[in-house]
């Protein structure tokens, strides 16, 4: 059971990577494009919980939490800079 | 019957990861895109999280608690990156497909206010090109 459905969640999110992806290519404005990238570090959050559970190795979570960190760094850092024009001012 | 659960749980998240993405691609409005992937961040990775919490509980010895501390950091962080990307936005002054609010006065007041609403597009796009960095191309 668990064996059959973890490739059709491995194909889901991998579709909502691609879909992030062409709005962070096609996005209009700039926020759209930060709304994008912080899309795509959730969807990466997901991606390694599944090849965790997929794998049965708990190898991966510090990986993800490193990436939730930076992500939310990333996203704070980019917005300040688009309210702001300076990011430490 | 742990199987079962589980595969409810990464299903659900799954389906609700690819849902929020629709959302980020397919919603017309900048607005209206905020909304898909806070959803999928919330439930979607959520849900995924604590079915991997049960995998690793059940599979090893003692409880795994890596996964909690995700969900915690996602949950504090969502609202935070939101709450400063509608900012950025409304700062920009981004298109949106909301209409204005209605006129709750009438009369003489009217007329105030159709001045006020001549005045203020003209100095809100005035102070934010003085305000707003030049895009980087």
């Amino acid at each position: 059971m668990l064996n059959s459905v973890i490739p059709i969640a491995l194909g889901l999110v991998t579709a909502a990577v691609a879909m992030s992806f062409w709005r962070l290519l096609s996005g209009p404005s700039m926020p759209d494009r930060i709304l994008a990238l912080d899309t795509l570090y959730i969807n990466a959050i997901a991606l390694l919980m599944l090849l965790g559970i997929h794998l049965g190795s708990a190898l991966f979570f510090e990986a993800a939490l490193l990436i939730a960190l930076m992500g939310f760094i990333g996203t704070v850092a980019l917005c300040k800079y688009l309210l702001r024009g300076d990011i430490i001012e | 019957m742990l199987e079962y659960l589980l595969s409810f749980l990464i299903l659900t998240g799954a389906t609700l990861t690819f849902i929020g993405s629709l959302g980020l691609l397919r919603l017309k409005d900048f607005y209206m895109r905020l909304h898909g992937p806070t959803k999928a961040t919330t439930l979607g990775v959520g849900s995924l999280l604590i079915a991997s919490a049960l995998f690793f509980s059940s599979h090893n010895a003692g409880i795994s608690l890596h996964e909690v501390l995700i969900t915690v950091f996602l949950v504090i962080t969502a609202p935070v990156s939101a709450h400063l990307l509608a900012k950025a936005a409304l700062h920009l002054n981004l298109h949106s497909f909301a209409k204005m609010p209605a006129k709750s006065t009438k009369g003489e007041d009217g007329a105030d206010d159709d001045a006020m609403d001549t005045q203020t597009p003209e100095e809100k796009s005035s102070s934010s090109d003085t305000h707003v960095p030049r895009k980087p191309v």
